[in-house]
């Protein structure tokens, strides 16, 4: 009896040309889905109907004027860590150190309002805290860079690396500058003065920073796609080999960019304390600089998409928390609703690239089996 | 309610969105959230904030924004006078010599409360076991359970420490005494479910008199005073009960003694006959009350003999390294 090779059960293959629609309906489809599993976990461990934890997930973002203007700050913050990524990311350089180049804007930030205090104008030191921050994020995004360039180490190890350096630099100054003596924290700096504050907009804060990632969105969006530099990137990204045959300059690009890169996470780095927070600590970047990852590559590198790919992220968050604070579960159970959206979310993406093709039965294997 | 609140930005955002939520008295216990509480005070004028463990409401001049404390080293000279029991009942036996009556202590953060409650305990310790020394170290953090089991292992194995006590929140050392079968004093509760063996007693802070003491006063509108201090008479600063397995016999009976003293004023937990400073009785100190973040001390509080703590606020400011107590090098 010959032996009969068996097809597998199912085979992976690319797909071919879809229209535009069906990538966005794979993607609701995946959303809808998350929400499902997410509200049987919840049913099951709560005991309370669906409808009622998508309620609070949804009041938990956008439930009264001031949840909705926290949800719009954060949106900003983690849009700003995007965009600061994206150009890297753009070129092919993996750049997973967003985390550390913001917290070093945050520290330059800090370190200005906590020594210069009350020696400048309240103005003049918002500029020099700005200024500051840009420079430090830059130099932290630019040593990977250049050693990249001239040596090409790995830059996604490096960059990972840098973050801890961040952290641990901005532990020591913690507790270098911590008030009251042995408590390891700064308080909130120029609590009575708040000279090096950003001022309110419409009488609201946060709504300054929120303009200002704004802006830089949309100046973005116009860098990456109608600026030399812009093209240079993506060429750069397509293939070293040719941007090397045309003429442009890998390494300088590659340095340019993550300076560029830095120095945008180093506006985050300020914003987050001269706007939003005020203080300086090892979390106050909360991990958007790993998020951020996730924001850039969902919207396909698209400034306006991100803004898109934020907001979701961010609606999830406090939706999720504000499930865990009304039911009194504990801060991992938020944690359990979003890695599941997540890993529908970014699930789905496969499906766009990829269909599965199931073993067709075949007559003679039925007959064969029967 | 909001826990798992880290001691940075996210304590504003927590109190400010319990704030839009309605309540009206908002409460944190962090050390590390004072700042935050005050910037929510500072923007919600009409709720009242009351944070405890926190020193700078009696210098901010904020009408809604409260600090609270109890008198624990009381409770902490109480603990400490069980662990001495235990020292001298382990020399009586010949476990060990009187010189060998060593302590070790896992405390969180180098700063005034910790060391007050460190040096109340040893105080208490020493006052019936003369020749005990105490050996410090610290985790920073109030809570990490594993850096606090090898303090604590550290401590035992390399230092010799014969007692273990805490100034930190988790399981960590005593389920490493547990483990080593060394006498533990705890902190915060009883640890005697885990620790049946060696947890001897605990001191901890009763909050509920404050809680009863705030709300009768937001519903009379009256004024909560900007420092509330607790103590023994109150019930705010209480002792779990003696693990007669592991505590020295006759430990209770001690224990209440010394509690009437503590309570009718004959005994005093800082009186600067029982100790010494760099070699020299204490007759004066300028302690950091008005916390201005200056770091200078600018109040006298060595008064009739004693130092008076928790008496210009609630809050701990004893911060003096006093002989007998060894710290962790270059402090």
């Amino acid at each position: 009896m010959s032996e009969k090779k068996r097809e597998p059960l199912f085979h992976i293959s690319k797909r071919g040309e879809t229209p535009w629609y069906f990538a966005w309906i794979v993607r609701i489809v995946a959303i809808i889905l998350a929400l499902l599993v997410c509200s049987v976990i919840s049913v099951v461990m709560t005991e309370k109907n669906p409808f009622e934890i998508y309620n609070y997930m949804y009041k938990g973002a956008f439930g009264r004027a001031d949840k909705t203007l926290v949800t719009f700050r954060d949106v900003a913050m983690l849009l700003c860590i995007s965009l600061a990524v994206t150009p890297a990311f753009k070129m092919k350089f993996w750049n997973i150190g967003g985390e550390g180049q913001a917290l070093m804007g945050c520290l330059a930030s800090a370190a200005c309002m906590i020594l210069l205090k009350d020696t400048l104008p309240s103005w003049l030191l918002i500029v020099v805290m700005l200024i500051s921050s840009i420079v430090a994020g830059a130099i932290w995004g630019g040593i990977p860079a250049l050693f990249k360039a001239k040596w090409n180490t790995n830059e996604t190890l490096f960059t990972l690396m840098m973050n801890y350096v961040a952290t641990q630099l901005v532990a020591f100054f913690c507790i270098m500058w911590e008030s009251p003596k042995g408590s390891g924290k700064i308080p909130v700096i120029n609590q009575r003065t708040r000279i090096g504050w950003l001022p309110e907009l419409f009488g609201e804060k946060y709504v300054f920073g929120i303009l200002v990632v704004l802006v830089i969105c949309i100046l973005m969006y116009f860098y990456l796609n109608y600026s030399k530099h812009g093209y240079e990137i993506s060429v750069v990204g397509e293939s070293q080999r040719t941007a090397q045959y045309v003429g442009i300059k890998v390494e300088k690009v590659i340095i340019r960019t993550m300076l560029l890169s830095g120095a945008v996470c180093g506006i985050a780095g300020f914003l987050l304390v001269s706007g939003n927070d005020h203080t300086l600590t090892t979390t106050l970047v909360d991990g958007r600089g790993f998020t951020a990852v996730m924001v850039s590559w969902l919207a396909k590198f698209n400034p306006f998409f991100m803004i898109l790919t934020s907001l979701l992220l961010v609606f999830l968050t406090r939706g999720a928390s504000e499930i865990s604070k009304k039911m009194q579960l504990n801060e991992a159970f938020p944690e359990i609703l979003t890695g599941i959206i997540l890993f529908f979310i970014i699930g789905c993406e496969f499906f766009i690239a990829y269909k599965i093709n199931f073993r067709k039965r075949t007559v003679k294997e039925e007959t064969l089996n029967a | 309610m909001m826990t798992n609140i880290p001691e940075g930005q996210e304590c504003y955002d927590a109190a400010a969105d319990l704030a839009y939520e309605g309540c009206n008295l908002i409460f944190a216990d962090s050390f590390g959230h004072e700042s935050f509480m005050i910037q929510a005070a500072m923007e919600f004028p009409e709720v009242e904030f009351c944070h405890a463990t926190g020193t700078r409401a009696h210098t901010e001049g904020l009408s809604n924004y409260h600090n609270a404390f109890a008198t624990i080293y009381e409770g902490r000279y109480l603990a400490g006078v069980a662990a001495g029991m235990k020292l001298n009942e382990m020399i009586e036996a010949g476990t060990i010599t009187p010189e060998q009556a060593k302590i070790g202590y896992v405390g969180a953060y180098p700063y005034a409360e910790v060391k007050s409650g460190y040096t109340s305990f040893f105080l208490g310790a020493r006052s019936v076991c003369p020749t005990a020394t105490m050996e410090v170290t610290f985790t920073y953090s109030w809570y990490d359970e594993a850096m606090e089991k090898e303090g604590a292992q550290m401590l035992i194995e390399q230092k010799n420490c014969v007692l273990i006590s805490q100034h930190a929140d988790s399981m960590g050392a005593p389920t490493a005494c547990e483990v080593a079968g060394v006498p533990n004093v705890s902190y915060n509760g009883s640890t005697v479910a885990a620790c049946p063996n060696t947890f001897i007693v605990s001191s901890r802070i009763n909050w509920v008199p404050y809680f009863q003491y705030v709300i009768d006063a937001m519903i009379n509108g009256t004024e909560i005073a900007a420092d509330w201090t607790g103590d023994l008479a109150s019930g705010s600063v209480e002792l779990s009960a003696v693990n007669e397995q592991a505590a020295a016999p006759g430990t209770v009976a001690k224990l209440d003694e010394v509690k009437a003293g503590l309570m009718d004023g004959t005994i005093k937990v800082y009186d600067t006959t029982t100790f010494t400073v760099g070699g020299a009785a204490l007759t004066t100190y300028l302690a950091d009350v008005d916390d201005m973040g200056d770091f200078v001390g600018e109040t006298e509080v060595v008064i009739n003999g004693e130092f008076a703590e928790s008496e210009f606020r609630s809050a701990p400011y004893f911060d003096l390294n006093i002989d007998g107590i060894i710290l962790p090098e270059g402090m």
